[in-house]
C-alpha cells in the first residue's frame, strides 16, 4: 500500500504509547485521510484491530516483516 | 453513538502499581470513553505535584529481580535475594526503584509522569478522596491543578453509570 498522508514512527514504544501517538495524530488530520504506523511492539496487532473496531476509524492493511509492524488507517 | 464509561478507583501508591490505573484510563479515553479516576489512601501518591515513587521487592516473589543492563546472559539471571536481606539493606527499595525505572526505559513504556500528562491531556476527570487527604495531612496545594476533591458518593454518581468499573 503506497498511499497514506501522514506517517507515524512508533518503533520501540510499548503498550499502550503506539495507540495513543496514533490517537493525537489522527486528530489534527482530515476525515478520510490515511495514517501509516510503524510499530515494533508485537501487541500492536491486536490492539491496532480493537482500535480501529471501537472507534470506527478503518484499519486498512496490516503487515509484518522483519520485527516491524506497519498499519494503515483511515480516519474516519 | 453514545459515550462509554469508564470508573476506576486507585487505590495502591508504588510505581509498578501506578500504571494499571493510568495505562487503562489514557487508552480508554483514546479509544473514546468518557473518564474518570478515583484517587484514594495511597493512590494519593500518583496525584501528587511531585511523583514520588518507589516499587518494593520485599514480600513480593512474584517480581523479577532482573538486571537492566549488561550482556544478555547477565540479564537473563533472576537474582533470587531472600526477604531477610532485602530488610537489612539500607536503601534497597531506592536500588529496585533504579533499577525499575531502567527496565521501563529500554522497553519503551512511558513513565508514570508521562501516562499522567497523557491522561490529563485526554480529559480523563480525576478525583482525590478528601477524607483520606485530610487523614494523611495532605493539603490540596501537593496535589497537582485541576484535581477535584469529593466523597463515595461524588464517585457514585459516576460509577453508577459507567459500563466498566474497575478497582485496582
Amino acid at each position: 500500500m503506497a498511499n497514506f498522508d501522514k506517517e507515524l514512527d512508533a518503533r520501540g514504544l510499548n503498550c499502550p504509547l503506539p495507540i495513543l501517538r496514533t490517537k493525537k495524530t489522527l486528530q489534527d488530520m482530515g476525515a478520510g485521510q490515511t495514517l501509516k504506523i510503524v510499530a515494533t511492539d508485537p501487541g500492536s496487532v491486536k490492539d491496532f484491530q480493537a482500535f480501529a473496531k471501537q472507534t470506527g476509524n478503518e484499519l486498512l492493511e496490516s503487515a509484518e516483516a522483519g520485527g516491524e509492524y506497519t498499519f494503515f488507517i483511515k480516519k474516519k | 453513538m453514545s459515550e462509554k464509561k469508564l470508573a476506576i478507583i486507585a487505590t495502591k501508591g508504588t510505581l509498578d502499581w501506578a500504571y494499571p490505573p493510568l495505562i487503562l484510563a489514557s487508552t480508554a479515553a483514546a479509544l473514546g470513553y468518557q473518564t474518570e479516576i478515583f484517587f484514594t489512601f495511597y493512590g494519593l501518591k500518583l496525584v501528587e505535584k511531585k511523583l514520588d515513587l518507589k516499587v518494593s521487592p520485599l514480600g513480593n516473589p512474584g517480581m523479577p529481580m532482573k538486571m537492566p543492563f549488561g550482556p544478555k546472559w547477565f540479564r537473563g539471571i533472576n537474582w533470587n535475594i531472600p526477604n531477610a536481606v532485602q530488610a537489612i539493606v539500607p536503601g534497597f527499595e531506592s536500588l529496585a526503584t533504579t533499577l525499575m525505572k531502567q527496565t521501563v526505559k529500554n522497553n519503551g513504556v512511558a513513565s508514570i509522569g508521562e501516562l499522567r500528562d497523557l491522561c490529563r491531556e485526554a480529559d480523563v476527570k480525576m478525583i482525590a478522596c478528601q477524607m483520606t487527604v485530610e487523614l494523611f495531612g495532605f493539603k490540596h496545594s501537593d496535589f497537582i491543578d485541576g484535581l477535584e476533591f469529593g466523597g463515595a458518593a461524588t464517585f457514585f454518581e459516576f460509577a453508577g453509570e459507567s459500563d466498566v468499573c474497575l478497582f485496582i
